[in-house]
């Protein structure tokens, strides 16, 4: 479970300050697949970011797993994610001199396991976003909706509590777009708690649930109903 | 998970990245780094190597020409070794000693063209050390027969020949110097006047003598019996005796021997390195601190050369180490990263440079010396200090690696990832 109470961020460039996110209340359940909407510029990015803990909030609480992150240092903060989160970027964000199986068999060797059960584990992982034919092609190699996919593959590879998604879909075609998603029902269905930014009410629509925000504050859907 | 370890996981994680960002880096980028990289070797080795050999050149031609391994010279208060039949009977007692040569010396004035100079003209004269020698012994110390480079050399019956250093003859030494006179029109054949002290004597040149050693290109040489009769000496006292040890024998030993053996009480004792010029040793430490001056300008080179390729390597490659950092990678794997890859240019900079060094550098100036007008300038790289010096390339470069790795790992992870400053 993750949840967050009157989270506020505040963006300042020079003496001009933008805040972002205005006391946002958000709470998903383990197992939950979460959609966050918003039009451009209402804060969801900013919100997946200080859920996933890739950056520090102003004000308000984020408890994940009943655990306040608020006291944890940068190293602390590192080793969670790498352990608990899985993290799908719109652009793909994999690293370009690594295959496709290095990229997923990263996480779980920085993780300090073995490299033949990473790579193992990175093959099942692959295989599973039916990439088990692709695993030695670089980035570059691959598509646009293969390189995401090689990207899910690593953020599931290590079985993390949570998997956070921005747009996912946002540089992908129609059809990428659809294999994605099938990709993300079918972890759902397994149990992975999602969550995931989009702008894309199609997308959206095929998630547990969907939280709507508007102008840094959350206007619909910030918890589950009971 | 323990410090140790830790570091362990972090090292590895490292070599992972670096490994695979060689490996598909493009191989134009890689040779053109390791390419400065052998540059900044080969500069760091080299430049003070020759700095070094050009002053080694004239030690050792010093050695070989003139002091040879042990040198045995008159006392200072003294023109002649008293006695000498004495020395001459010790060194024929001790195994370790190859061979000798005794050397007659004296101060004289060369004249030419006497015959036809006007009354109103400058005389055409030069000063120079007369050396008396058998020329046998002398060949066999000094190798001198090979210096030859017009007529030959003098034999033990020639009868008022000389052989003359080059510095001698204008034609070889142009300088127009009131304190440095040199002999006009003089070669082969030429008839000159010798005048040691007050005896004068007519001799005919035999050959020219070339070498890179003043106290052999300033001299004439002639056989020792007409030495003996021109400069009155029938006691057999020589100047100096030039020894060649065998080659498995220390000069330092032999030195020893010779002063406990009580030849220091007629004589000054000294192995090569002990007979070198003051000047010489003053170069010798001068060009090795400059050798040093220049090898640490080569490692500032070597470091901003790394830093800068590191710097933008990273710098180019922040959003990747933003999501390195954001997926879990540690800072510091990405650190280990970047060094690993710094150590990797310096290393194989450094071995294409070393097997250049020694595969072909050395061998081809040991062969064909650098040709300075004061010395056959050879490359002097020992092998210790090469290895030293790659040492400290390879330290150098692991710091000048880190220190942007880190600068750009410190930056937000979120900042990287997004691109914003």
């Amino acid at each position: 479970m993750i949840e967050t109470k009157n989270l506020t961020r505040t963006f300042v460039t020079g003496e001009v300050k933008t805040p972002v996110l205005k006391g946002v209340d958000f709470r998903a359940e383990t197992g939950e697949f979460v959609a966050i909407m918003g039009r451009s510029g209402a804060g969801k990015s900013t919100l997946l970011y200080q859920l996933s803990l890739l950056d520090e909030p102003d004000g308000g609480e984020v408890t994940i797993d009943g655990v306040d992150v608020k006291n944890m240092t940068m190293k602390e903060k590192s080793v969670f994610r790498l352990n608990r989160f899985g993290f799908v970027f719109q652009d793909y964000a994999l690293l370009p001199e690594l295959t496709a199986i290095e990229n997923v068999a990263l996480p779980l060797l920085m993780q300090g396991m073995r490299h033949a059960e990473a790579y193992d584990r990175a093959r099942k992982a692959l295989a599973r976003v039916r990439l088990d034919h692709r695993l030695d092609n670089l980035p570059s190699q691959l598509s646009g909706g293969e390189q995401q996919r090689v990207s899910i593959a690593r953020a599931v590879s290590h079985n993390p509590s949570i998997i956070f998604a921005d747009e996912p879909t946002a540089n992908l075609d129609n059809e990428s777009s659809q294999t994605i998603l099938e990709i993300f029902n079918e972890l759902h269905a397994a149990g992975q708690t999602i969550i995931m930014v989009t702008h894309e009410e199609g997308f959206a629509e095929s998630a547990e649930r969907i939280v709507r925000i508007d102008d840094g504050r959350v206007i619909a859907g910030g918890a589950k109903k009971g | 998970m323990g410090p140790l370890r830790q570091i362990g996981l972090n090292a590895r994680i490292g070599f992972f990245l670096a490994t695979r960002q060689l490996r598909r880096a493009s191989i134009w980028t890689t040779g053109l780094i390791v390419f400065v990289m052998v540059l900044t070797f080969l500069n760091l080795v080299v430049v003070s190597g020759i700095l070094v050999g050009l002053i080694q050149g004239a030690v050792d031609a010093t050695r070989e020409k003139y002091t040879s391994d042990v040198m045995v010279s008159a006392l200072s208060d003294k023109e002649y070794i008293e006695n000498t039949g004495n020395v001459l009977a010790i060194l024929d007692q001790i195994p370790e000693i190859e061979a000798y040569t005794p050397r007659y010396r004296a101060g004289a004035l060369l004249e030419a063209n006497y015959k036809t100079r006007r009354d109103d003209e400058k005389p055409n004269t030069a000063s120079a050390q007369l050396i008396g020698v058998d020329p046998h012994d002398e060949d066999a110390v000094t190798g001198i027969r090979d210096s030859v480079i017009e007529g030959s050399f003098i034999e033990p019956g020639d009868y008022d020949q000389v052989v003359l250093g080059h510095y001698l003859l204008k034609q070889y030494i142009p300088i127009e110097s009131p304190a440095f006179t040199s002999l006009e029109d003089v070669g082969v054949g030429s008839k000159i006047r010798i005048k040691v002290g007050d005896v004068t004597k007519e001799v005919v040149v035999k050959g020219i003598l070339k070498t890179k050693v003043d106290e052999v290109s300033l001299s004439a040489f002639m056989p020792d019996s007409q030495m003996r009769s021109l400069v009155g000496r029938t006691d057999g006292n020589v100047a100096e005796i030039a020894i060649a040890v065998k080659d498995s024998a220390d000069p330092a030993a032999v030195r020893d021997r010779l002063l406990l053996y009580g030849v220091g009480d007629v004589a000054r004792v000294q192995t090569f390195e002990d007979a070198q010029p003051k000047f010489l040793k003053d170069m010798i430490a001068t060009f090795g601190m400059l050798g040093t001056a220049f090898s640490s300008i080569g490692l500032a080179v070597a470091a901003i050369t790394i830093f800068i390729v590191i710097f933008i390597n990273a710098v180019t490659r922040r959003k990747f180490i933003g999501i390195l950092k954001g997926i879990g990678v540690t800072g510091e794997a990405i650190q280990f990263s970047y060094v690993f890859q710094s150590i990797f240019y310096a290393v194989v900079g450094s071995l294409i440079g070393f097997l250049l060094l020694y595969g072909v550098l050395s061998p081809v100036i040991a062969a064909h010396p650098i040709d300075f007008p004061f010395s056959d300038g050879i490359l002097v790289a020992p092998l210790g200090e090469t290895v030293a010096r790659i040492g400290l390339l390879v330290l150098v470069t692991l710091f000048a690696g880190y220190v942007p790795s880190r600068m750009i790992v410190r930056k937000n992870t979120l900042s990287s990832i997004l691109g914003r400053d």
